[in-house]
């Protein structure tokens, strides 16, 4: 760092929001690649179902396929709410 | 058999056809037979980029759908005795460069070649899947910059699921980061994307940096590849990549903010 730099205004550091905001929506996108086509709808319509017993949130269902050699299992996680006491 | 290698990004203007051409004039240069083939059906440029625009009478469609054979449509580099272009067509529809067409036509310079350059369009479609698809290897061309780590990313993904490699279940595609238009000075201040920061996203082996430089506008206005332009720092970090891609090891030059005197390091800063 040079003399003058103590007396200019210190400059926002963008390149590492850039790298936080990038690492965020990459891994968020490779989660979604080689996802079956229907999965989002499949999602939506699961909601739907779960909602007329339950009220729960949208993130509170996950829908997931995991691939293995000689069989795919659709993974299925519904978090329920709390219950009143 | 020929080694065949795509030159591909996702987004456009980021460098790939300035690397196909730096690249495939420093493979030739290195007494490797080599050609390259624009796929930008429609938009083709590398024939500007290499200074052979007026020389072009048959194209890449011609040979795909008979009209014209192999002999007829490559293009004899002026400079280098190696290097061979096989133009784009600029008026056929993309849908003209048949899978089956372009199989026949690789597989034909396979045998007399040891190197096959293909420069892709930007974009995920056609035109972009039939550049990568008999890929062995590829260089992702990406800046310093949101947009196009994102994009090359995603590049990354098809060319693990839709090359012919992935297809048919063989050995994966190598994968090569050439991060172009990088300016140390502004990484040092803050504003870019450093060199580790996007290998820490992409994830994939650094064939080469290449830095931002007014060389490189300047040797395509005269449609001569970067890569002859021997004593400019771009055209030696494209000589390094292309030393790094046949397998020597060369260390990273241009990495850093040029050193600069006692007296402006005190006023400019």
């Amino acid at each position: 760092m040079s003399f003058m730099d103590y007396f200019k205004p210190k400059g926002k550091n963008t390149a590492s929001v850039a790298k936080e905001r990038l690492q965020i929506i990459v891994a968020h996108e490779r989660g979604k690649n080689g996802q079956p086509d229907y999965l989002p709808k499949l999602q939506q319509e699961l909601l739907d179902v779960i909602r007329k017993y339950v009220q729960i949130d949208d993130d509170m269902l996950q829908v997931d396929v995991d691939r293995s050699d000689d069989c795919s299992v659709l993974e299925m996680n519904v978090t329920l709410p709390e219950a009143k006491a | 058999m020929a080694k065949i290698i795509v030159v591909t990004s996702g987004k456009g203007g980021v460098g790939k056809t300035t690397t196909s051409a730096s690249i495939s004039t420093g493979l030739a240069r290195r007494g490797h037979k080599t050609v390259v083939i624009d796929f930008d059906v429609g938009l083709r440029n590398l024939d500007l980029i290499m200074n052979c625009e007026r020389r072009v009478v048959y194209d890449f469609v011609n040979v795909i759908q008979g009209e014209a054979t192999l002999g007829q449509a490559l293009i004899k580099d002026k400079r280098i005795e190696t290097l061979y272009i096989l133009p784009a067509s600029q008026t056929r529809e993309k849908e003209a460069m048949t899978p089956e067409g372009v199989e026949r036509v690789i597989e034909e310079l396979s045998k007399t070649f040891d190197y096959i350059i293909c420069d892709s369009p930007a974009g995920i479609e056609h035109g972009a899947l039939m550049a990568l698809y008999h890929a062995d290897e590829a260089v992702v061309v990406t800046n310093p910059e949101v947009s196009s780590v994102r994009d090359s990313d995603r590049i990354l993904g098809i060319l693990q699921s839709k090359s012919k490699r992935a297809e048919k279940g063989l050995e994966p595609v190598r994968e090569h980061l050439l991060l172009t238009r990088y300016n140390p000075d502004r990484v040092e201040r803050g504003e870019m994307l450093s060199v580790e920061d996007v290998k820490d996203i992409l994830s994939i082996p650094l064939l080469g940096v290449i830095p931002e430089s007014q060389v490189v506008l300047n040797s395509s206005n005269q449609g001569l590849p970067v890569i002859l332009e021997t004593e400019s720092d771009a055209g030696q970090a494209y000589d390094d990549a292309v030393a790094r891609l046949v397998g020597e090891d060369r260390p990273f030059r241009f990495l850093t903010k040029e050193k600069k005197g006692i007296f402006s390091r005190m006023f400019k800063g």
